[in-house]
């Protein structure tokens, strides 16, 4: 017996996703190559966690400027240190609260350097003071390179035994596109990549994938309903993308205000990793709808399954 | 009806009289409540090799000269093979902890020609006193062999000086007047009480077995700390705040349902986090905050099954059944996936990273069961109560389609 599903309220494909698959692959790439170029040029701007250094934040009691506290570091040699006036941005001349680093000084270094400033500038309170060895910094890289692989293998086969493995290669391949991305938006502005970025990398790892395993979990479905036969793969990929429209739009709207907040709200701490995670959510949900199922029929028509 | 009306009462009560206090009570990290975050690295000398016997003996040395500062609750720990990480909240004077820290601590005692006739192993105590012309000094009291020791030293060199030297760099020369056999010395040349008090915990604590290095040095004023601490629980309000009322404007009366139990899911894992005995970081409070918006997600996969088991003509109760029948594999499929990121985080981070995966998997966990168990049993009641019926409370705008065509894919 044949079995006629009785189909209601299939949205109106108004706009044919995939038959624009490589507009979609061409806008990623039009970012990810340049970004690729950028980290090979420019590289990133690594924080002390990577390179190793010294640095010391502190809030004077009154306003100083850039040329007073160089001119103390000069002192020391510590010509190319990087300053930094925050707190409120109003004045960008002149600041309470500055921000110094320099390369991995040692504990005297350090305390005379402090003395200094606080003898010919005047009195401050010291909010924040690091100092990481530069060894650290290479076990950083590779212990974040092990993460992201060792997770990404185990979704590969979490995917593969429960969908089957074109949407696992699909799906890490959508991850490695918005780790792309992320990672070319930072080399692009030069913002800077510490151990919190790993973790920010991380999250868009674990957000995307589950943005991208709703839309895969669709089409599994339909694909068992409906196309037991076969048929027409763009149809089918069309049809889940828009079925789980209305979710990916509400999810990422939520995932974004409590990421804006964090932004605008959580301190100057958190603020560039709130800014990856930006970037990331942005990047994530756009490769789900438009790139993750395209990739999907690619593999699903380069590979297709044995006729049993 | 009663017994949704009382989960709700209930749930929005906790919610708003524990929220605070139970955030506030979770012991919080150290770029929250100000201190100061110190790496050691123990390094092989051609004299002493990295082992486990020394590095076990090291800790125990740092616990002691970190017990000794007198804070409230400093956290000394190994990690990994050569590594001690040393956390100590709220500590006024960082140097000064830094120095006690990093200090190898090894004290001899010389002669003239050079020779050294007693090591910290010979000490029975050290404490830090004032003596009668108001000197500052450590005096010292030697085990009953090195009393020995110290007497045939002190007869043996009377008239002569003896060199005392901590890590190799003299503390004092005192001349020898006469054979002392009490077992008992001074050390002087401290210029206050604090250093002499520092320099006595560094001697009954003994001197480290290997040579240990500073790698990493971390530390958080307390200004800071309090400024992190707003800052983020105003996030968090905000965004909490964004998330609820755009649930309620869009699922209306099961988004204010997805609402509580968002409540309920925040309640539970601050909960969970103080069981655990966790520490909250800065990270970790980022991690709480994204969650609130991964964890709404589980309520809109069920919600917008719900709606599309609805549009398709079965009841309000069927359709929402069948919306949390067929959101289950979704959710589950899809979180297990942010589970094993959040895992691998946890196994390959350090520190504030670690407590960053805790809160995201944990959250993903939570909220999962929160969406699959109360959000089913208030929607469920809800609608079983039947007082509601427009479909549009329900958050569903459309009409069920009149006629049903037959339509075959593909």
């Amino acid at each position: 017996m044949a079995k006629m599903k009785v189909q209601q309220n299939l949205p109106k494909i108004r706009f044919d996703i995939l038959k624009r698959s490589k507009l979609w692959f061409a806008i990623s790439l039009l970012i990810i190559i340049p970004g690729i170029f950028c980290m090979f040029t420019k590289g990133f701007n690594f924080g002390i966690d990577f390179t190793g250094g010294t640095i010391i934040e502190m809030e004077f009691q009154q306003e100083v400027t850039l040329p007073q506290v160089r001119d103390v570091l000069r002192e020391y040699n510590l010509d190319n240190a990087t300053i930094q006036l925050s707190g409120d941005a109003s004045n960008v001349e002149a600041s309470k609260d500055v921000m110094i680093r320099t390369m991995d000084l040692e504990e005297n270094e350090r305390k005379a350097v402090m003395a200094s400033l606080k003898d010919e500038i005047g009195d401050y309170t010291v909010l924040r003071e690091e100092k990481v060895g530069a060894t650290i910094g290479g076990e950083l890289i590779t212990d974040a390179l092990m993460a992201t692989v060792i997770s990404w293998i185990l979704i590969i086969l979490y995917v593969s035994y429960r969908f089957e493995w074109r949407f696992g290669v699909a799906a890490i391949l959508t991850l490695i596109h918005d780790v792309l991305i992320v990672l070319s938006v930072f080399s692009f502005l030069q913002k800077q990549v510490d151990s919190s970025f790993v973790a920010a990398i991380l999250t868009i790892i674990g957000y995307s994938i589950n943005d991208t395993i709703v839309i895969f979990d669709r089409i599994r479905e339909n694909q068992r309903l409906h196309f037991k036969r076969g048929g027409d793969l763009n149809e089918l990929a069309n049809r889940s993308i828009y079925q789980t429209l209305t979710r990916s739009l509400y999810t990422v709207f939520t995932v974004l205000f409590t990421t804006f907040a964090l932004y605008f709200f959580g301190g100057d701490t958190t603020k560039d990793f709130s800014f990856a995670l930006l970037i990331g959510f942005f990047s994530g949900s756009y490769s789900s709808i438009f790139v993750a199922s395209p990739l999907w029929v690619v593999l699903k028509n380069r590979f297709p399954a044995k006729k049993i | 009806m009663l017994k949704l009306l009382a989960a709700v009462v209930i749930i929005v009560a906790v919610f708003f009289t524990f929220v605070s206090p139970l955030a506030m009570s979770i012991r919080q990290g150290l770029d929250l409540q100000g201190g100061t975050h110190v790496v050691l690295e123990a390094e092989d000398t051609p004299e002493a090799t990295v082992n486990e016997d020394a590095m076990e003996r090291v800790v125990r040395i740092m616990e002691k000269r970190v017990n000794e500062l007198g804070l409230a609750e400093p956290i000394v720990q190994r990690q990994g093979e050569r590594r001690i990480i040393i956390e100590l909240p709220g500590i006024k004077d960082p140097d000064k902890a830094i120095q006690v820290i990093g200090k190898t601590a090894m004290l001899e005692f010389k002669t003239e020609e050079g020779e050294t006739v007693l090591t910290g192993t010979d000490l029975k105590d050290a404490r830090e006193q004032t003596d009668q012309q108001g000197q500052n000094v450590v005096g010292l009291e030697f085990s009953p062999e090195g009393a020995e020791k110290f007497a045939t030293l002190t007869s043996q060199n009377v008239g002569r000086t003896i060199a005392i030297l901590l890590d190799g760099e003299v503390l004092t020369a005192p001349r020898v007047n006469e054979a002392i056999t009490g077992g008992k010395a001074v050390i002087t040349g401290n210029k206050t009480l604090e250093e002499a008090h520092n320099l006595a915990i560094l001697l009954r604590s003994g001197s480290l077995p290997v040579k240990v290095n500073i790698i990493e040095t971390r530390t958080v004023g307390p200004t800071l700390g309090q400024d992190s601490k707003d800052k983020s629980v105003f996030a968090f309000t905000i965004g909490l705040g964004a998330v609820v009322l755009f649930m309620a404007l869009f699922y209306r009366l099961s988004g204010v349902v997805a609402d509580i139990s968002l409540m309920a899911y925040v309640v539970i894992l601050l909960f969970v986090l103080k069981l655990l005995d966790a520490t909250l970081t800065l990270p970790g409070v980022a991690g709480i905050i994204l969650s609130i918006g991964m964890a709404v997600d589980a309520n809109v996969l069920i919600f917008e099954h719900f709606k599309e088991e609805y549009l398709s003509g079965k009841t309000l109760r069927l359709s929402m059944d069948a919306g949390f029948s067929r959101a289950f594999t979704t959710i589950f499929d899809s979180n297990i996936t942010t589970i094993i990121a959040s895992a691998v985080l946890f196994c390959f981070g350090t520190g504030s990273i670690r407590g960053f995966a805790i809160t995201l998997g944990l959250g993903v966990i939570i909220s999962m069961f929160t969406a699959i168990t109360l959000t089913q049993f208030m929607t469920k009641n809800l609608i079983a109560a039947n007082v509601i019926k427009n479909p549009w409370v329900y958050g569903i705008n459309k009409k069920p389609q009149a006629e049903k065509e037959v339509k075959q894919l593909g």
